[in-house]
């Protein structure tokens, strides 16, 4: 088992460092587990997924992320992906020209000790796989990375991406917005294969939707850059029927 | 006593080496050697470029001094291997002279295809070559370096292909050059005639990482309806100085495409003119640069469009790095009698490193009333969240600004109809991407 310890986190956009977004944020996940976050937005659940892959918009100002207790804080955005780390973006940067069988083929080689290379018959052969999985057209390797591919096509593209390199611990960052009900079964499907014991997920989500198809072990409710609530998906269920009013009117309480 | 004075190896671009070059061509046809005679007076009466120039404006001209430079005599053993694709027939220089070829298959020659080096085919085929030798020379500024290539010109290739005769498989040449200080002159002349097709591939090399002077100098015709596609790739040393003028004269309906991949030397200069002569005539125009170190490359083009219903396409790419300079200046020319044309010519650079400086003086002159024309440059950075996205996927910074290069130039490479020189030109970028 491997874990993901996200330590008092504390961050704020690189451009005005004074005013923190995430506000001492504190999780561990382990793998072989899901951690569904939820939240309204504004409240600093994507500022939180971008800033552990390492996206330089964004500066940690306090605390430690580590993986098996190392901090990773140190690398750069490419060494943490190495290292295991898996950002599936809300919206994926659309790259023209560059072939998504490129790319991939550029990430797994990125994943290889100096003077090794892809075996392409065989890359070829699992990639074809996991298109056929997720219900991905084999003719999309040509097409350039994301450019001109639907809200559904984009998210199934991430998932794709997923599974082929393997992370230790995936930051799934708003995964289901944009998707009708049929694509969001298609992506839930393509999670739900990929969940086990190698791999801890941390899936951000604003709905409840989502959750019906992607059973969480662990639910956490982010508010104002901390997690408020933690509980088991009885607590998606309960955040649902009540809404993230309930939420506040609970903190003022507890606070008054 | 008696003094012993060492003769340097090699002359320099002097009236005494141009002397030897000239005697040992005798054999030659009269008009040859005439027009070498004048080139030579030419080039020695030129001046050298002036900061007053309009056509060399942000150009180094300290850089394009000729001093130093020799003319060898002999080949060199180091002669990189050719790419291994597909082709009708090859020829491969060293040093001005030829140290590799293969015959054209039988069937060619019995259709009259003619595939030679330059001196042979003035010996065997001399009014044809003349027929075809500097009809429209190239006037954008490097006046003077062509007139030494036409003095010194011995290596480069003459490719005509008979009316009708289609050509599948590109000939190939390959112009090398090695030793310090050593220079070439390739020369080539393509005639396709009325209905044929035909390409020709030019790599333009060195045998080594010395200090070079490369001149070159290209008359390509496409008859009517003919169907020509010609790509230069220049991978010199990186200390090479380098002038290339291309001439494109095409005649009614014929098809032209000319892509120029440039990648090495200390500094570069192209020069292209496209003369769209007979009606429906077209042509593209296609570059890929990559420049990285403290490179220029410096490119100036011409679109002239003398007959009504032509187009033409152009579209050049830059990816620049370190401290790298790249200087694009283009004028579409549109005749009075030139109605309905149809004229493109775009820009676009691509900045890797805040320290690169990207040149671009798009221009426009139109005498019809009756003509669709644009232009249009662009420079920017690469966009942090495609850097970003590459990243966040295990890919290091270099290998992601490869990629998006490449991404950058496969809408020019995807012009290829030849998927053999799409993989054999996206090898030869990628090996500038491992250098540095």
């Amino acid at each position: 088992m491997k874990s993901l310890e996200i330590r008092d986190l504390t961050v704020a956009l690189t451009a005005s460092p004074e005013q923190p977004i995430v506000k001492g944020l504190s999780l561990t996940i382990n793998t072989g587990e899901v951690h569904a976050i939820m939240g309204p937005n504004g409240t600093g659940k994507s500022t939180l997924s971008k800033a552990i892959a390492g996206h330089p918009d964004y500066q940690i100002t306090g605390g430690d992320v580590l993986i098996d207790g190392e901090s990773i804080l140190e690398m750069e955005p490419d060494e943490r992906a190495r290292a295991g780390i898996f950002l599936a973006f809300q919206y994926p940067a659309e790259i023209p020209g560059v072939s998504i069988a490129n790319f991939l083929r550029a990430a797994e080689q990125a994943r290889l000790a100096e003077g090794e290379n892809v075996d392409a018959a065989a890359y070829y052969k699992r990639l074809y796989a996991k298109m056929d999985d997720l219900k991905i057209d084999r003719k999309f390797t040509a097409r350039s990375v994301n450019e001109g591919f639907s809200g559904g096509e984009k998210k199934r593209c991430e998932i794709l991406q997923m599974a082929m390199l393997e992370p230790t611990f995936a930051l799934m960052d708003e995964t289901d917005s944009g998707l009708d009900i049929d694509a969001l079964k298609v992506v839930a499907e393509g999670v739900n294969r990929l969940r086990g014991e190698r791999l801890g997920v941390m899936m951000i989500t604003h709905y409840q939707r989502l959750l019906d198809y992607i059973i969480p072990d662990f639910v956490h409710v982010m508010y104002d850059g901390r997690i408020v609530k933690s509980g088991d998906k009885s607590l998606a269920l309960e955040m649902e029927a009540k809404g993230y009013d309930w939420v506040k009117e609970e903190l003022a309480t507890a606070s008054a | 006593m008696t003094t012993t004075v060492s003769a340097s190896p090699f002359a320099g671009l002097d009236a005494e080496r141009f002397a030897t070059h000239l005697a040992q061509r005798s054999y030659l046809p009269a008009w040859w050697i005439a027009a070498k005679q004048e080139a030579w007076n030419e080039f020695t009466s030129l001046p050298m470029p002036s900061r007053t120039d309009e056509n060399w404006r942000f150009a180094n001209l300290s850089g394009i001094s000729l001093d130093h430079y020799a003319v060898p005599e002999e080949p060199s053993s180091r002669v990189p291997h050719l790419p291994n694709f597909p082709h009708a027939s090859e020829i491969i220089f060293s040093n001005r002279q030829v140290v590799g070829r293969t015959g054209l298959s039988q069937e060619l020659a019995d259709q009259g295809v003619i595939f030679a080096p330059l001196d042979e085919a003035l010996r065997d085929h001399g009014d044809l070559v003349r027929r075809y030798f500097q009809q429209h020379p190239v006037n954008l500024g490097g006046e003077k370096f062509i007139a030494l290539n036409v003095a010194f010109a011995a290596c480069g290739t003459f490719l005509y292909v008979p009316k009708g005769v289609k050509v599948d498989q590109p000939f190939v040449a390959q112009h090398t050059v090695t030793g310090e200080h050593q220079s070439v002159f390739p020369h080539t002349i393509v005639a396709i005639e009325d209905g044929a097709e035909a390409s020709l591939v030019e790599f333009f090399v060195s045998g080594d990482q010395a200090a070079h002077l490369a001149s070159g100098v290209n008359d390509l015709h496409a008859g009517q309806n003919a169907q020509l596609t010609y790509i230069g790739a220049q991978n010199w040393s990186p200390d090479t100085l380098s002038f290339q003028a291309n001439s494109i004269h095409a005649g009614r309906d014929a098809q032209v495409q000319c892509l120029n991949v440039h990648l090495g030397g200390r500094q570069a200069r192209h020069e292209s003119h496209s003369r769209l002569a007979g009606p429906g005539a077209h042509c593209d125009m296609l570059a890929l640069t990559v420049a990285n170190g403290a490179q220029e490359f410096d490119q100036r083009t011409l679109q002239t469009h003398q007959a009504p219903h032509t187009t033409s396409d152009l579209l050049y790419k830059n990816a620049l790095m370190d401290t790298a300079k790249t200087i694009f200046s283009g004028l579409i020319v549109v005749d009075p009698e030139a109605q309905h044309t149809d004229a493109y010519q775009t820009n676009r650079n691509l900045l890797l490193s805040d320290k690169a400086e990207a040149n671009s003086l798009p221009g426009l002159e139109i005498q019809a009333n009756d003509v669709k024309c644009s232009h249009g440059s662009t420079s920017g950075r690469v966009p942090a969240e495609q850097e970003f996205y590459l990243q966040s996927r295990g890919i290091d910074p270099a290998k992601a600004h490869e990629l998006i290069v490449f991404g950058f130039f496969e809408e020019v490479l995807a012009k290829l109809a030849n998927e053999h020189l799409h993989a054999v030109l996206s090898e030869l970028i990628k090996s500038k991407f491992k250098q540095s």
